[in-house]
């Protein structure tokens, strides 16, 4: 397979050679339509926007540090809470996996030389700025940073005097660069696989990446239009969503979860994507049941759909309702625990070789499997009932985002980083920084779960004394946090200037990333491959070394 | 699937249209969900408000309506034959079929322009005194008629964009009878706005 | 073409189905006038259904297009679908 390529060793990287007229400088970047580029580009801003919500999150968790008025008033509170809210969901966690690596990598797993639609991808990006960047305006504008929690519910949505129109915009133009880069996604897949690229022997990320793109295309318009009727209603008072006139505010709630409940699928199926690389990878054995685990990625997409409600127990829907939709989620336990048992498995008997992305995928499987269980608690009709709206949803979701896509957002970064930027990082730093993830992720999040339990409502800026010493263990763990946010960036960030040259794969990888130079050629490939073995197949390595 | 083999360093781009009308398609698939979850909304109103609903449908002008039906359904035909007319390499008659749609399509606009504003006129419009003062269901039922017209209209001026735009290219030959992928996927991207407007159409002016 | 075989529609085609348009509109219109009770809304989605039909196979040319796409219609057509019945769950039973 890698015959042809070996000559890459001595062509120009990536770096070197761009599609724009001007040849270095930032234009060379903010108007290249070569896929690693623009994943490049995603990188930076979402890493950026992913340090801004969470400097958001660690004043929030310092105005809680004791009870009463600490730092800011509720109000403030109030607009800290949608701010960390809608900065870390539509602007790092939604197209954080997907738009970074599944940009850089999507083609080149697949044998293509970019995506199906370049410029497209472009405008992808920029449309994601522009997004961006009337989200920020909407914060410094007169009549103040939203208040409304990242969910805009109505009626509040309508009648509160902040900036809610603008920043609800936003997060409408922010859903087109993720339609967009959906479309791409599905077309790349479809039109161009290299030769020998059958569906059953593409590798499990492009797998996951399709099934969120269509996620993607499917729910997002739905969102789209109920966020539009919303500004509609602010400016124009039409009724739809104005209880006053007829309208109904638990049909804004359905509409609203009917894409966002998905969207969580959309945040969670390209990590599972990367895990199921990572896993095979690092236990030199082939995955345990591709094809269940392929499909069961399109088995999650599609149950994502039928559960939405369960975010609405107590909202006052019908109770027929309740009960189907309470049915109905314990469905998607199945295709997520298919993946677990799966990957599992593949590491039996596997030569366990503990590198810095393994670590942190066995993070994931520790911090994934405890907010997927809890889940299966707030699933529960009777459960939620005492559960909804308290520290403990905020402890489930933390573990099932953060602890699941941020952690693996982490993996893929460490996995890939070589690949990326030519060069490697310290290798006992980044595995001395997934142990002190591990250990500050549950000293913020754990407690929350007591504190739910025993009663700490959500979004509140203010707390009874009782739950004052945990309130100060979660604070303490949002400093580790931050310590251990900077220890993973430092070390990145020098490497990729001054690290040590990485090799063309350092990690023993098989996917066809692995077969091609050090970073990637512009083109990828000099010459489009011919796949002749199955995904995982380690027997390709002799090969590769050979190669190489 | 054709598969692109002899692809080399200086020649990445190859034209893949197949593609391009797969990208298309995704594209109006998104489409229809936006318009999907207008329609979920209206069905939901709808149901839980059937008599003020028809009650309100009564204001509309049912031959003003179907007049615009008539003149989507030709315009759709029309664009249907600009594409026949250029794979036929008939470049002249392909200009003729895609002016008349973007005819048809502005007279589109300017009936319903007349349409809302007698409507107006009438003071029904959202939060007016009149319409303020009748029933729920009613208010709901020009709410969602003017968003959902409204968005309509909005696409069939972005249409009109489009289409003139690829006017201008069939003009200047950069799209022929080998290369007329633009031209379809617009067309496809019409065909939609015509689709949408079959279902608005029985939904709001046929509720007797 | 990258696909040489392309499927050209007549002129002749074109014209009947807008013809067949053009009496549906005039049939769903007329049947509004009766007064069907309950059917009334269902009989008018039938013909919405049909000429949409007319339209997506021949006017947008999916009979003629890849297989894949009609699976994709299939696809959004059933999120639709799901997306309806489940509200209905909540509204039906309140």
């Amino acid at each position: 397979m890698a015959n042809g390529n070996s000559a890459a060793i001595t062509a120009k990287s990536f770096y070197e050679e761009g599609t724009t007229k001007a040849a270095t400088g930032i234009r060379s970047w903010i108007f290249s339509t070569d896929h690693k580029r623009i994943g490049i580009l995603y990188l930076i801003s979402i890493a950026a926007f992913f340090f801004v919500g969470l400097i958001v999150g660690i004043l929030m968790r310092l105005e809680l540090i004791a009870p009463g008025q600490t730092i800011v008033d509720a109000q403030t509170y109030n607009q800290l809470f949608t701010l960390h809210g809608v900065i870390m969901i539509f602007l790092f966690i939604i197209p954080g996996i997907p738009a970074v690596f599944g940009n850089f990598f999507l083609p080149i797993q697949l044998g293509a030389q970019d995506v199906a639609f370049p410029r497209l991808n472009l405008l992808s990006w920029w449309v994601y700025i522009i997004g961006a960047t009337l989200a920020l305006i909407s914060i410094v504008l007169p009549g103040g940073p939203m208040d409304t929690g990242w969910t805009f519910y109505i009626p509040y949505a309508v009648r509160t005097g902040t900036n809610v129109s603008l920043a609800i915009f936003a997060a409408f133009i922010l859903g087109f660069s993720s339609m967009l880069t959906g479309l791409n996604f599905v077309t790349t897949v479809h039109r161009m696989r290299a030769p020998g690229m059958g569906w059953f022997k593409m590798p499990l990320f492009i797998w996951s990446t399709y099934a969120t793109a269509w996620i993607q295309i499917i729910a997002t318009p739905v969102v789209a239009i109920t966020i539009l009727l919303v500004i509609i209603e602010r400016y124009f008072g039409v009724g739809i969503f104005d209880p006053a006139l007829g309208g109904d505010p638990i049909l804004y709630q359905h509409l609203f979860w009917i894409y966002s409940h998905p969207a969580v699928y959309i945040m969670i199926l390209p990590a599972m994507g990367v895990v199921s690389e990572i896993i095979p990878t690092f236990s030199r054995r082939t995955i345990f049941g591709y094809k269940a685990v392929a499909m069961s990625s399109l088995a999650i997409a599609f149950v994502g759909y039928l559960v939405w409600a369960h975010h609405m127990f107590t909202s006052g829907m019908s109770e027929t309702a309740q009960w189907i939709f309470s049915l109905l989620t314990y469905l998607v336990a199945l295709p997520s625990g298919v993946k677990v048992f799966n990957w599992v498995a593949t590491m039996y008997k596997g030569s366990i070789d503990p590198k810095p992305p393994f670590l942190w995928v066995m993070a994931f499987i520790f911090l994934f499997s405890i907010g997927g269980l809890t889940g299966l608690v707030l699933g529960s009709l009777a459960t939620d009932i005492h559960l909804h709206d308290t520290y403990f949803v905020v402890a489930h979701f933390h573990y099932t985002m953060f602890g699941g896509t941020g952690t693996i957002f982490f993996a893929a970064l460490f996995y890939w980083f070589p690949k990326m930027f030519g060069r490697m990082y310290n290798i006992k730093l980044a595995s001395l920084s997934a142990g002190l993830f591990f250990i500050a992720f549950n000293t913020l999040y754990f407690p929350k779960f007591i504190m739910g339990y025993i009663g700490m409502p959500r979004r509140y800026f203010d707390y009874l004394p009782e739950f004052a010493s945990l309130q100060v263990v979660s604070t303490i763990g949002s400093w580790l946090m931050l310590i251990t946010v900077v220890l993973i960036f430092g070390n990145l960030i020098y490497s990729a200037f001054k690290g040590k040259r990485a090799s063309m794969n350092p990690w023993g990888g098989v996917t066809l990333e692995w077969h091609i130079s050090t970073p990637p050629p512009l083109h990828n490939f000099h010459e489009i491959p011919t796949v002749k073995h199955e995904p995982y197949d380690f027997s390709q390595l002799k090969e590769l070394e050979h190669d190489s | 699937m054709t598969h692109n083999n002899q692809a080399t360093v200086h020649a990445p781009v190859h034209r893949d249209d197949v593609g391009s009308k797969m990208g298309m398609w995704l594209f109006l698939f998104t489409e229809l969900l936006l318009f999907g979850g207008m329609f979920l909304i209206y069905a939901v109103y709808r149901f839980q408000f059937p008599d003020q609903f028809k009650v309100a449908a009564m204001e509309l002008n049912v031959t003003v309506g179907a007049l615009n039906t008539v003149i989507l359904l030709t315009s759709s035909l029309t664009v249907a034959l600009a594409i026949g007319a250029i794979q036929k390499k008939n470049k002249f008659l392909s200009i003729i079929f895609l002016a008349v749609t973007i005819v048809f399509a502005l007279a589109f606009m300017i009936n319903k322009f007349f349409e809302w504003s007698a409507k107006i006129e009438h003071g029904i419009y959202p939060g007016s005194e009149y319409l303020l003062g009748k029933s729920n269901g009613e208010i709901l039922f020009y709410g969602l008629y003017y968003v959902m017209t409204g968005l309509h209209g909005l696409h069939v001026i972005i249409g009109v964009v489009i289409l003139s735009v690829i006017l201008v290219m069939i003009m200047k030959g950069s799209i022929n009878h080998e290369n007329y992928i633009k031209l379809e996927n617009s067309g496809l991207y019409w065909h939609l706005v015509d689709l949408i407007w079959i279902f608005l159409f029985p939904l709001f002016y046929l509720l007797q | 073409m990258s696909e040489s075989k392309h499927h050209i529609t007549g002129y002749g085609t074109y014209v009947l189905v807008w013809l067949g348009l053009l009496a549906l509109t005039s049939l769903t219109v007329t049947v509004a006038g009766i007064d069907l009770g309950n059917f009334t809304l269902f009989v008018a989605l039938t013909i919405a259904a049909i000429k949409s039909a007319l339209v997506i196979n021949i006017f947008m040319h999916i009979k003629f297009d890849e297989p894949i796409f009609k699976f994709f219609l299939l696809v959004s057509g059933a999120t639709l679908f799901v997306i309806f019945a489940l509200t209905f769950v909540d509204y039906s039973f309140r």
